[in-house]
């Protein structure tokens, strides 16, 4: 995986994609911007279990030292991830920005 | 604490940052296969949601190497690919196609069906949400009996697609196939064994994975996996095996639950009267009597 957005630094013209055919995994734009609610991680109920990691279709949380951390950038707040959890780890809140 | 299935595939995500709807069920279809497969799997994609989703230039969602093709060459493309990768003498790879269901049952079938006879060394997944969902929710081969499309609309007098689900299971299984398999994203653990499982076995590998549609379901985004569960609860799709001349059942349900609770979740569905509803629990268990015959049970 290459979040080359999230790197802020300069880059050449032949880094940049011409044609569809490019370098795989060539990321230039975030999701956050469709979420209204989003998913917050609770770390004393989480057992780090990884269902949520499973079962996230986007791919964006990762088990870290024993719990859940998502990745807010493509994070899509579609709330897989609370209605898998067994121990209530994951709540919903309102986007507020 | 550790996930045994989680333990067994990869950590690194092959299908990232893509613009699929939240909750969508294909995309986790996709992107849980290719964490089995990894970095060396070359994935083929048809027109469809997963490469309307996966290429949206510049933006190029897959790490591992994929490309388009035509709607109807899903396979003929695979085939192409395992063949061109092995005349240059590559031998760790595996050509793996993410068609949809009408990519799959209706458009690519003459393709699928060719390969499966000349028995190439390719995967082919068929991520079936029941309908055409990319160009706006149009009945496919695989829609099931009184679902609401937009060219199957439910008024007072037809409610909804009037034909049954082809049984795509069964036809890729009547070619002789070394293997098929159907499974479901609400059962994950079992659909991640079976991509395993198929990327051991040589020739071609036919799996069918159940991918719901939070759009064209009508179905709040966080009940995909849910609903992907429950329509294997009860008994309205099944998880199943095909290899070596003979069907196992993997999963068999001690009662099933309710069908009617299952279809009323689902926008698509809201519209069924009762005689609808008991024309589709009778197809169920008449299928499931077929199941009891013909399948074994481990």
């Amino acid at each position: 995986m290459k979040p080359y957005l999230r790197e802020k630094t300069t880059f050449s013209a032949s880094e940049v994609p011409q044609a569809t055919a490019f370098e795989a995994g060539y990321l230039v734009s975030v999701n956050s911007g469709w979420r209204s609610i989003r998913p917050v991680i609770e770390p004393a109920r989480c057992i780090g279990c990884e269902q949520c990691y499973l079962y996230c279709p986007d791919g964006v949380i990762a088990v870290q030292n024993g719990k859940a951390v998502i990745d807010y950038d493509f994070c899509k707040g579609c709330g897989i991830c609370a209605k898998i959890c067994k121990t209530g780890a994951v709540r919903m809140e309102a986007e507020r920005e | 604490m550790g996930n045994p299935t989680a333990e067994r595939i990869s950590r690194d995500e092959y299908f990232y940052g893509h613009k699929a709807c939240a909750g969508c069920g294909g995309s986790l279809a996709v992107r849980a296969a290719l964490k089995v497969l990894g970095q060396n799997a070359v994935s083929v994609l048809p027109a469809g949601c997963m490469s309307a989703v996966g290429f949206n230039f510049p933006q190029l969602c897959f790490s591992n190497n994929s490309i388009i093709s035509t709607f109807a060459g899903t396979a003929s493309m695979l085939t192409g690919i395992e063949a061109g990768l092995r005349a240059k003498g590559h031998t760790d790879f595996t050509a793996v196609g993410f068609a949809g269901d009408g990519g799959t049952a209706d458009i690519g079938i003459q393709a699928l069906s060719g390969a499966i006879d000349r028995n190439d060394n390719i995967i082919y997944i068929c991520y079936d949400n029941e309908a055409y969902m990319n160009t706006g929710i149009q009945k496919s081969g695989l829609t099931p009996f009184g679902a609401r499309t937009t060219t199957t609309p439910a008024g007072e007098h037809i409610h909804g697609n009037l034909r049954p689900k082809k049984n795509m299971f069964e036809i890729a299984a009547a070619h002789g196939i070394p293997y098929a398999a159907t499974a479901s994203i609400g059962y994950l653990p079992d659909f991640i064994k079976k991509v395993e499982k198929a990327a051991k076995i040589r020739g071609t590998k036919y799996i069918h994975v159940i991918a719901p549609c939070p759009t064209g379901w009508g179905i709040a985004p966080d009940q995909t996996v849910e609903i992907a569960k429950e329509v294997v609860d009860c008994g309205l799709w099944y998880l199943a095996e095909y290899e070596n001349d003979s069907f196992t059942l993997n999963h068999k349900p001690k009662t099933f639950s309710s069908v009617e609770d299952y279809l009323k979740k689902q926008g698509r569905f809201r519209h069924l009267d009762a005689a609808d509803l008991e024309t589709i629990i009778q197809s169920r268990d008449k299928k499931w009597a077929f199941i009891e015959k013909n399948f074994s049970y481990r």
